[in-house]
């Protein structure tokens, strides 16, 4: 994951051989593949618009690269058939890819690539064009999928939420350059950087240090401690209540809290509050209420 | 559009063909049977028309199967690398059509004739290009460079390369991938640009007559044998043979043609029923509905 022209598209294509690197190796299971041809490569690689073969009915372009292989046609029907059963298309063999709706484009795609029993597959910003109905269901089916066939899987995004969904290991790209490798959990709670901090979630600033929104308690009792603090603006967005203040020293800042969190505080604009950072074990706390 | 406009718009459309196309072609085809249906087959069956035919289709046979390999060659090239002189190339294509064809036979007897720069090495192994068969194949193929490519490079840019590098990692080899993936996504423009190339050829009267010296029952492809029969008051002959190549040019359309007719027909349905969300197939190439007798 990484924002756009971070170079994570060409990180993809280095990897499936269609782009060469300047220094580096690939390896897959052990294996140096950085002079081995994209061809002989056996990755499976679905673009970022899918690419079908426009041409060919979906039946052809799944049965490609087996055609290509020159297995026996008998095989070639049967593996077609039950890959087009595994991504819900079986309907649509006879159809040209004019005639698919994006999603289904996108798993004639998926089968495609699958149809060549790939060691690795990668999918380059695979629910991009997608609308967000489309974009949710796709990310919930192909964790499924994943789970029916693991293949180890690549998957290239700009997009958080489905990084922290889909992703069992998560490697955040800016410019060039791999600012953060690890689960995503563990990144989104130990940041390397502020770059990592901000861009895996929302982000605020208390005594020059950077911290979740979320991470920050409020009192409105001086005794407890903390830093002094006016309340600028309170706003109920559905489920959190987004509070933001003005400190002591004239910085700003802001604090997500819960709707019950926010009815306990009682506060309005104008009012003292004392901020800080929740303790450990009190976000331990909120994390297990949010996720039961 | 208002639909008053519609019948004045017709009629002027249809005017401009029949003044420009319809009448002068058809005059053609009644004058060159006004003698009667014998008279006509009599002319176009001397021993130097039947030659001139046969000669026009042999270069017809030779010129367009090079000019095709050529224009998706440079078609290619131009698509998929960046170079620098790729814009030179890019100009030179169209140079042909730029430049008059008989400035283009002259140009070649100043580099392939007797005096010319090749001339002598030329004499020296018994090869001989001016006044001679490879004059006119080289001559028709310059003047009809362009067309494939034209017709080709824009399609090629269009569709990208993702297509082609989807064949790569499902295992196709570039060879694979350019017959199975490349050539039927240009298939259409391809044939279209090939239609172009053939009208070209088979109706090329400049360049060739300049190499060709028309010599009759030697070197007179069809033009050649028509202009010469208008010289020696032979107007059955002249008309008689403007016939054969209409006909001739009409059979290539009709063929290479059809495909992409029929095609386009079948894309047309097609994208009536696709999903709302996606994206509508290749549009056609610049549509020039040419006929082959503009050229």
């Amino acid at each position: 994951m990484g924002p756009s022209g971070g170079g994570k598209s060409t990180l993809l294509r280095v990897v499936a051989g269609l782009e060469t690197p300047d220094s580096g190796t690939v390896e897959i299971d052990g294996q140096d593949l950085t002079g081995i041809p994209a061809r002989q490569r056996g990755i499976g690689f679905c673009f970022q618009h899918y690419a079908p073969f426009r041409h060919l009915t979906v039946r052809r372009n799944v049965a490609f690269g087996l055609e290509v292989r020159r297995r026996p046609k008998a095989e070639i029907r049967e593996k077609v058939d039950e890959l087009l059963e595994l991504v819900r298309i079986a309907h649509l063999a006879d159809r040209h890819p004019s005639e698919l709706s994006g999603g289904q484009r996108q798993r004639m795609a998926l089968a495609r690539a699958l149809a060549i029993e790939p060691k690795v597959l990668l999918l380059d910003e695979p629910f991009g064009a997608l609308d967000a109905q489309v974009r949710q269901q796709l990310r919930v089916w192909l964790r499924e999928l994943h789970e029916k066939i693991s293949v180890t899987t690549v998957l290239v995004t700009h997009d958080q939420e489905e990084a922290m969904e889909v992703a069992d290991r998560l490697a955040i790209i800016n410019e060039g350059r791999l600012e953060q490798i690890g689960a995503p959990a563990e990144i989104y709670d130990k940041p390397d950087n502020e770059f990592v901090m901000k861009f895996l979630g929302p982000a605020t600033e208390l005594d020059g240090a950077w911290v979740r929104p979320h991470d920050l308690v409020i009192h409105n009792e001086k005794g407890i401690g903390g830093q002094g603090a006016w309340v600028e603006r309170i706003t109920h967005l559905g489920f959190e209540v987004r509070v933001d203040l003005k400190l002591d020293d004239g910085s700003s800042t802001w604090v997500q809290l819960s709707r019950g969190a926010a009815a306990e505080l009682d506060s309005v604009p104008g009012d003292q509050v004392w901020v800080s950072r929740a303790t450990p074990s009190k976000r331990q706390g909120a994390l297990t209420q949010v996720v039961s | 559009m208002k639909s008053r406009w519609r019948l004045p718009l017709r009629i002027v459309a249809l005017g401009y063909l029949a003044l420009l196309v319809v009448i002068p072609v058809g005059s053609v085809f009644y004058r060159a049977f006004q003698h009667g249906f014998i008279a006509a087959w009599d002319a176009v069956t001397t021993p130097d028309a039947v030659h001139a035919l046969w000669l026009t289709l042999l270069v017809v046979l030779i010129a367009v199967p090079l000019n095709t390999v050529f224009g998706v060659g440079v078609s290619l090239i131009l698509a998929r690398h960046r170079f620098r002189g790729a814009w030179l190339l890019d100009a030179f294509v169209d140079l042909p059509l730029a430049i008059s064809p008989v400035v283009v036979g002259l140009a070649l007897v100043l580099v392939y004739g007797k005096t010319g720069w090749f001339g002598n090495w030329l004499a020296a192994h018994g090869i001989e290009i001016i006044f001679s068969f490879p004059g006119i194949v080289m001559a028709s193929a310059t003047v009809a460079l362009p067309y494939v490519v034209r017709e080709v490079l824009p399609v090629l840019q269009e569709i990208g390369t993702d297509q082609e590098q989807a064949a790569t990692t499902l295992g196709a080899s570039s060879f694979t991938a350019f017959r199975r993936i490349t050539l039927p996504s240009i298939r259409r423009s391809l044939a279209y640009g090939v239609t172009l190339t053939t009208a070209r050829v088979l109706g090329e009267f400049g360049a060739v007559v300049v190499v060709s010296g028309a010599i009759a029952g030697r070197t007179q492809t069809l033009t050649l044998f028509i202009q010469d029969s208008i010289d020696n008051l032979n107007p059955v002959g002249a008309y008689a043979g403007a016939v054969i190549l209409a006909i001739i040019a009409l059979v290539v359309l009709t063929v290479l043609g059809a495909d992409r007719e029929g095609r386009k027909a079948k894309w047309r349905s097609r994208s009536d029923q696709s999903p709302s969300d996606s994206e509508m197939p290749l549009p056609s190439t610049t549509s020039v509905l040419m006929s082959p007798m503009d050229h």
